[in-house]
């Protein structure tokens, strides 16, 4: 279906999901929807229901407590749904990989697509990875 | 049996569902533009509702379980037909004078099954939050219709023999001039641009799919095909709406050479105020937001109607 692939890459609707971070990937992610940096002009659009979403962007280390809700959101997301671990803490755990609550990174629990490393990750990061996911699909 | 099979292709081509749905989402690009410029962004590029419609037909529909189905699935497409119909007898009238006695009211009711459609179908969800959004839904329909009702019937008033018929208020207009000349349709035009704004649920008034409050409310348990229906269904609604707006109060549209670029200097005026009024506004309550239209809306209609009846 070459037109409906067309139109999956120009318009990628992105799903926030918070598992366990410290929040700085999560401003960094805001950051990349203002007006400085404004990936809308690619299409992308930040949604509030995982029933909308695309790609999801996980941020954070995955303790113990998250990692069904985790598993839970990722079923939701309708298929096809790619799935982007922002930050070190997303993609191996970082400074947290030697806690007594830590679950494993992302990838122990959902497939991941693509891996943005940086403690945080600048928008141009984010960006970069983003355009890097939308040639690999 | 060759002017049936002309009003069908009618409703479905031209001017009905496939001409309205396309050129309401590039009004829904127009609106993603302008409000990008205003915020000092870029913007997304011309195609992209038409990616985003694209992109969903590709995506799986996921029915949560505890959803009635059929109901689920069948609201949207009921507000999709409805917004077609509504399309189909502006332009008609507009067109051709091809009506009938009594075709406002048809215009009228017809506008509200979209709105009826999300509260149906998001009450067929399951899911707690979207009936939230549904009651909230309720609650705004109760809070405009009144107003709204009111600034229509003063452009009836102005219309002299009164009538009901969308081709003979045009025509109206042709002979004695638009009726935005007249005090009390300024007044009853401006009420029913603000209730125009709760009827897209834009902002200040997109309260019953709130972001981040309520997870995008009434259409959160779309996706794939069914959130696509939804989302024309807002696009037909914000062309839809200017539409009726010119028909009733700025004199029809026209298909004149200069008629026409008329026609559409004044259709992006009309989207213009309201994507504006829509950046420049947070998000009201819902108690606010019926105060406000119980309230000086209605007053501000009840003026204009009482000016159209003393004959300002």
């Amino acid at each position: 279906m070459g037109i409906t692939n067309w139109g999956f890459k120009k318009s990628l609707w992105v799903f926030h999901l918070n598992a366990g971070a410290c929040n700085n990937c999560d401003i960094e992610v805001l950051d990349c929807l203002c007006p400085k940096f404004d990936v809308e002009r690619f299409g992308i659009k930040l949604v509030g229901s995982v029933k909308h979403a695309d790609v999801l962007l996980v941020s954070g280390s995955c303790p113990r407590k998250v990692v069904p809700q985790l598993i839970e959101t990722y079923e939701q997301a309708p298929k096809p749904c790619a799935v982007v671990a922002i930050g070190s803490c997303g993609c191996t755990g970082g400074i947290f990989k030697d806690g007594y609550n830590f679950a494993g990174p992302v990838d122990k629990h959902i497939p991941v697509d693509a891996y943005i490393p940086g403690c945080p990750p600048r928008p141009e990061a984010i960006i970069g990875g983003i355009v890097k996911l939308i040639g690999k699909l | 049996m060759a002017s049936t099979l002309g009003l069908v292709l009618n409703y479905l081509i031209f001017p009905g569902l496939l001409f309205t749905a396309v050129v309401g989402l590039l009004t829904t690009w127009v609106d993603r533009k302008v409000s990008a410029r205003v915020q000092w962004r870029v913007g997304p590029p011309w195609y992209q509702p038409f990616a985003d419609v694209l992109k969903l037909l590709a995506k799986e529909i996921v029915i949560p379980a505890g959803a009635r189905r059929t109901g689920f699935l069948l609201a949207p497409l009921a507000g999709f037909a409805a917004v077609g119909v509504v399309s189909t007898m502006l332009w008609l009238a507009n067109m051709r004078g091809a009506g009938f006695v009594g075709d406002l009211i048809g215009v009228i009711y017809l506008l509200t099954i979209p709105s009826l459609g999300m509260i149906i179908g998001a009450s067929a969800s399951g899911n707690p939050l979207a009936s939230v959004g549904a009651s909230r839904e309720m609650k705004l329909v109760l809070a405009y219709e009144l107003p709204f009702v009111i600034a229509i019937f003063t452009a009836v008033t102005k219309v002299m023999p009164m009538t009901l018929r969308l081709e003979n208020i045009v025509a109206y207009q042709e002979m004695n001039g638009v009726l935005l000349g007249n005090l009390s349709c300024i007044i009853a035009f401006v009420v029913a641009i603000l209730c125009a704004q709760a009827k897209l649920t834009y902002p200040p008034f997109d309260i019953p799919e709130a972001e981040t409050e309520i997870m995008d409310g009434t259409h959160m348990e779309y996706s794939g095909a069914a959130l696509a229906v939804v989302k024309i269904t807002q696009a037909m609604m914000l062309f839809t709406l200017p539409v009726f707006f010119i028909t009733l109060f700025w004199g029809g549209l026209q298909f004149t050479a200069w008629g026409l670029i008329y026609t559409i200097i004044k259709y992006v005026i009309i989207i213009t105020i309201i994507v504006l009024i829509k950046n420049t506004n947070p998000r009201v309550r819902i108690d606010q937001a019926v105060k406000f239209f119980w309230g000086p809306v209605t007053v501000l209609a009840i003026i204009g109607m009482v000016l159209a009846v003393v004959g300002l």
